[in-house]
């Protein structure tokens, strides 16, 4: 159903590198996929990405979420312990229905991202009637 | 042929035994890491007179979050509540953990517990405290020997 671009199974929060050549490190970030009787719905964890550093695209199947964590810099302050990192979330998954992209509904709160994305209605079965000659 | 012209060896014996080896490290690392890896993360940072906790508590609400503070240990407890009511619902991934957490946080001194200022956006908690005044150091002068006469 939701399949993730990847042969190998990713643990969460996994840097994967980096593409913009900057420091910052990209995460994965953990999702929670359900299918529901009309949709499906992506929740997915980017602590520190405001709704507006969240880009989402859905080309074909191809769903792609990228979000762009706030820098974390406190001037007269230095970092002494650290135990988690500020960077990016990118994460990629392949959907095997076909979704009604007009209705799609995003939505961000407390640093989860909620993605419903409404399945689309079975094209219907064409009937070709045969012409008699 | 003499040995000697023999072309050196160009391979390094060894390169798969160490890139077998750094890639157990590496796997073993990201196990124990995971393992001990507390809720919520955090982050502390240290000004001149002041202390910022700042934690990742992506899914949690505000109401959800309890924070409190006796003498130098802060404390974060509170609740990451499941956001998904549907009971027919198919999972196709749960990667995301619901559930209680508490978690105590050591601070470097003793703070004051009336100038706390706690922010929450985006999933990051913040948690800003100050000094306690009378545990501030003092600078003591050194008066010059001869000043006193």
């Amino acid at each position: 159903m939701a399949q993730e671009l990847r042969t190998v199974e990713q643990p969460a929060r996994q840097v994967t590198g980096n593409e913009r050549g900057a420091e910052r490190p990209v995460f994965v970030p953990p999702a929670d996929i359900y299918e529901t009787g009309d949709s499906i719905v992506v929740l997915c964890e980017m602590p520190g990405v405001a709704s507006d550093a969240v880009d989402i695209t859905l080309e074909r199947r191809v769903l792609t979420i990228r979000g762009r964590g706030a820098d974390q810099q406190y001037s007269g302050y230095q970092r002494v312990y650290t135990e988690y990192a500020a960077g990016d979330y990118e994460r990629v998954f392949t959907l095997s229905e076909n979704i009604d992209r007009d209705r799609i509904e995003a939505s961000e709160a407390d640093g989860v991202l909620h993605l419903v994305l409404p399945k689309a209605a079975p094209a219907k079965a064409r009937r070709i009637e045969l012409k008699s000659v | 042929m003499p040995l000697a012209d023999f072309p050196r060896l160009e391979v390094d014996p060894f390169l798969e035994l160490r890139r077998m080896q750094s890639e157990m490290n590496r796997l073993f690392s990201g196990f124990s890491a995971a393992a001990a890896r507390e809720f919520p993360p955090v982050n502390i940072w240290l000004g001149d007179n002041s202390v910022v906790v700042t934690a990742e508590l992506a899914g949690v609400s505000r109401d959800d979050v309890e924070i409190s503070l006796q003498d130098e240990v802060l404390t974060l407890a509170g609740a990451r509540q499941p956001r998904v009511k549907q009971q027919d619902a198919k999972w196709h991934r749960r990667e995301r953990a619901y559930g209680t957490f508490s978690r105590t946080i050591q601070l470097p001194f003793r703070v004051d517990p009336d100038k706390v200022q706690a922010r929450y956006q985006d999933g990051i908690l913040e948690i800003e405290l100050e000094r306690l005044e009378a545990d501030r150091p003092k600078k003591i002068q050194i008066r010059a020997a001869g000043a006193e006469r």
